[in-house]
């Protein structure tokens, strides 16, 4: 790729940046000692993690009658929570797949962080996944085993293992994708380590994790080889898992469910709902880590415009939906979706609109965009309206049955309840021993930009611009 | 440098269009017992597939203003000229709407049923044809605006006007976004009233998006063998190829979650549309997912493949065809029912409306510098590299 790049392109790393000050702003909290404000957000995240055992201990040891799931809604706040968790990891995969093959360079400097969130959150959902069947140790019978049950086996017509192939195809390879990222850095940390001569388990540590790279130019060449083919086989799994999620409900025939717009539009909303996720950590993080000059607000200013066009596209599916259920001329499918506005159901309903359709508009105004604090506060307000948005779907689909006698409500348990905060707690844990102990930026492959998109590079560029482009 | 109209190009296109009248006069003419309903299904063919490539164009621009896309800075002028052909489509599609809508659109018979006249209030003639003007007077004010604004740029250079188009082109996408489900539900969904699909309008969308990146390849392509594009190179062709596999497996994604879960649901107001596609039709219907999925995947998965400017050509060929059978397989099994072919209406309203497609295009293509001249992002287009 050209260094050139046109006048109107922003800079991506601020404040002239040299390399060698990406490698020191970047390993610089990996080597001291953890603030306190860290210390303060870890011990907050472990008391939910243990909050978290605990209401799954309970449940596991008594049985699911402690949630408030009942005959009618089967599924409520679990399937919930495991859509949310899903959905959130999908901005790291299109972070660093799709944004890969687009070129888009400002993914450098949030991939890393964006695809460790998708890998805990998906540790977060699958652990929703478990703890709903009540009985975790069968989890393994959704795996088509071999086994001496008889004919046991699992039914491939059933959208729920068709989930289990993808959500485990999504996992192992957003995990080999984000570390074959981290090899290059770790051995960055390993050198530096070796060279002040840091603390011993440091040195054993980055030098197994790094597996002896020495960044040589074949070492380089197959990472990028390598990287593509990852970005190449992440892309459809964008797309995938979301598509199959979203098919757990749009293969039954319940009305609210089976709709064939559910699978492009759950991969837009899990785009938005993980973009959200990722403003708010990473406006969090580089305040922390003083970052500000590698995430800048243009990087906030991209996610953002990502927030509002995803967000509208989801709010186009959800007009879509109503007015078909209208069209239909099914009066199953009219009444659930007048009844999810207005029933007894409205105030989830109206959340989810308010939150996920009208918030993101704001961010048609530049200020709007480019302001730290709003874009923080309507990250908080998308990731609440997309919960509220699987729990719509969820459980307003399936409160009203077709019987009268069987309608219902769902109410949450302090059980159901503190698994959920849990699993926050557990989310959180993870990304802060990630933000301690890894590069929060990739900072090899934020490198390569330096040299065309750094104020620096924009400042040379102003003054030699004709020796750029002469060719 | 620029793209001269040939006598040998209007030529080509006379001939199209005279085969075109010719097949459709014929396909009249024999039709059995007078009975217009293939004629017209065959000029709703026609023109939509024409229309929808040349709101492809307008819509692959806008998209490179919204994006700030690079690369395209030295094609743009080609999805440009396709769109100026979205008025003469609007002109075809109201002509036929008013002359053929009995043929082609149950719900406008004198006498419904109890199903359809409950939709009455949304499927009636003034109100199809006041969505139909509200449709084509957005997208034919954006189509002015931008590509007077670009031209401009030529003249007076500066960024000023890539902004302003910047602007346009975020409301232009927004309304398109809407406006591409309503039509699609409107023109296409509504031949068959009683089914519905809340997926179809972005279906139809993937369809005429994909049909319209493999134009711009074809043009592309046709325009760098005649030497008329010195400053592309491999590189822009291999991100049109991209483009063109991507949205293929694209389009089979939404294909495939369309019919697999009305297939697997099984209910009869739902599976009722796929029921002559699966059978009277069901050669064609295999043959639309060979041709759009299997294909451009096969064809154009390697990097060579889409570098190469005589398989790129190929694929946009194959991948135009497809499509015009998906489109043909949206359109005759609610028309012309068990009674489908191949033949003089078929051929003839498609050669028409192409050589009406390739006349257009070729003047507004030939009537303007081929490459902008003071395009921010044409200096990052000429250093593409890939």
């Amino acid at each position: 790729m050209s260094h050139y790049e046109s006048p109107l392109r922003k800079p991506l790393i601020l404040q002239d940046k040299t390399l060698h000050d990406i490698t020191e702003d970047i390993c610089r909290p990996i080597e001291q000692k953890p603030t306190k404000l860290w210390y303060a957000a870890f011990t907050v995240a472990s008391i939910c993690l243990v909050w978290w055992v605990v209401c799954v201990s309970y449940t596991l040891g008594t049985g699911l009658g402690t949630w408030g799931t009942n005959k009618t809604i089967g599924w409520a706040w679990d399937i919930t929570n495991f859509v949310w968790w899903v959905g959130i990891g999908h901005a790291g995969t299109l972070i660093s797949a799709v944004l890969l093959l687009f070129r888009q360079k400002w993914r450098l400097s949030i991939n890393r962080s964006a695809e460790a969130m998708t890998i805990f959150a998906v540790i977060c959902a699958a652990s929703f996944i478990v703890s709903h069947m009540g009985r975790p140790w069968l989890a393994y019978w959704p795996l088509p085993l071999p086994n001496q049950f008889g004919s046991l086996w699992v039914n491939f017509n059933s959208a729920l293992v068709w989930d289990v192939f993808a959500i485990s195809t999504y996992f192992s390879v957003s995990l080999v994708f984000w570390y074959t990222g981290l090899i290059p850095d770790f051995a960055v940390l390993r050198d530096r380590a070796i060279a002040k001569n840091l603390a011993p388990w440091r040195k054993s540590f980055y030098s197994i994790v790094s597996f002896g790279w020495m960044g040589t130019a074949k070492n380089w060449q197959r990472f990028e080889e390598v990287s593509l083919v990852l970005a190449g086989l992440s892309t459809p799994l964008v797309l995938s898992v979301h598509t199959i999620v979203s098919m757990d409900f749009a293969t039954s025939i319940i009305p609210g469910w089976h709709t064939t717009i559910f699978p492009p539009y759950f991969v837009a909303g899990a785009i938005f709902s993980g973009f959200a996720m990722v403003q708010t950590l990473l406006i969090i993080t580089r305040k922390i880590l003083n970052l500000e000059a590698y995430i800048t607000i243009y990087h906030i200013d991209m996610m953002n415009r990502v927030i509002m066009i995803t967000g509208s596209i989801v709010g186009c599916a959800y007009i879509t939906e109503f007015f078909i259920a209208w069209y239909s001329g099914v009066e199953y499918e009219s009444y659930c979706f007048v009844n999810r506005a207005t029933g007894a159901y409205w105030w989830a309903y109206w959340s989810m609109m308010t939150c996920n359709v009208f918030s993101p508009q704001i961010f048609w105004s530049k200020k709007a965009r480019t302001s730290v604090a709003l874009t923080f506060v309507v990250s908080i307000f998308v990731n609440i309206g997309m919960w509220f948005e699987r729990y719509v779907i969820i459980v307003s689909s399936l409160h009203r049955d077709f019987l009268p006698s069987s309608w219902s409500m769902h109410h949450p348990t302090f059980t159901e309840v503190g698994i959920f905060i849990g699993s926050l707690g557990l989310f959180f844990v993870l990304f802060l021993l990630f933000a301690k102990f890894f590069p929060v930026i990739a900072m090899s492959e934020l490198k390569t930009i330096v040299k065309s998109s750094s104020t620096q590079a924009k400042k040379y560029q102003k003054e030699n611009v004709e020796l750029v482009t002469s060719h | 440098m620029n793209f001269t109209f040939t006598q040998r190009h209007k030529l080509v296109a006379a001939v199209l269009m005279a085969i075109g009248i010719l097949g459709i006069v014929l396909g009249a003419i024999n039709a059995p017992e007078g009975d217009m309903t293939r004629t017209w299904a065959s000029l709703l063919l026609g023109n939509f597939f024409f229309m929808v490539i040349a709101l492809a164009g307008l819509a692959f621009v806008c998209i490179q203003y919204v994006a700030e896309v690079g690369w395209s800075a030295i094609i743009k002028r080609i999805p440009l000229a396709m769109s100026t052909y979205i008025p003469v489509a609007g002109i075809f599609m109201v002509v036929i709407f008013l002359l053929g809508h009995k043929e082609i659109y149950p719900w406008t018979m004198e006498v419904l049923d109890h199903h359809l006249a409950k939709k009455a209030s949304f499927l009636n003639v003034p109100f199809f044809l006041i969505r139909m003007v509200i449709y084509f007077a957005i997208w034919i004010a954006f189509a002015v605006v931008i590509r007077k604004n670009a031209l401009k740029e030529d003249e007076i250079g500066g960024t000023s006007m890539y902004m302003k188009n910047r602007k346009l082109s975020a409301a232009f996408l927004v309304l398109y976004l809407i406006s591409s489900s309503m039509m699609a539900w409107d023109f296409i969904m509504s031949i068959d009233p009683y089914w519905f699909s809340t997926l179809f309008g972005w279906y139809v969308f993937a369809s005429g998006w994909v049909s319209g990146l493999s134009m711009i390849g074809l043009i592309v392509v046709y325009l760098k063998r005649q030497g008329l594009l010195p400053g592309l190179k491999e590189s822009h062709v291999h991100d049109i190829g991209k483009f063109m596999f991507g949205f293929s497996v694209f389009w089979t994604y939404l294909w495939f979650a369309q019919f697999m879960l009305y297939w697997f649901g099984n209910l009869p107001e739902e599976i009722g549309y796929f029921i002559p596609r699966l059978t009277v039709y069901r050669p064609l219907f295999l043959l639309n997912f060979a041709i759009n999925f299997i294909t451009p995947f096969l064809v154009l998965m390697t990097r060579d493949a889409k570098r190469k400017l005589s398989v790129m050509a190929t694929a946009a060929i194959i991948i135009l065809v497809g499509h015009w059978l998906d489109v043909y397989l949206m359109i005759m099994p609610g028309t012309v029912g068990s009674n489908y072919s191949f033949g003089w209406s078929e051929i003839g309203a498609t050669a028409f409306f192409g050589g009406l497609f390739m006349f257009i295009v070729m003047k507004s293509l030939a009537s303007v510098p081929l490459i902008a001249k003071n395009h921010p992002m044409l200096k990052e287009a000429l250093n593409h590299n890939i």
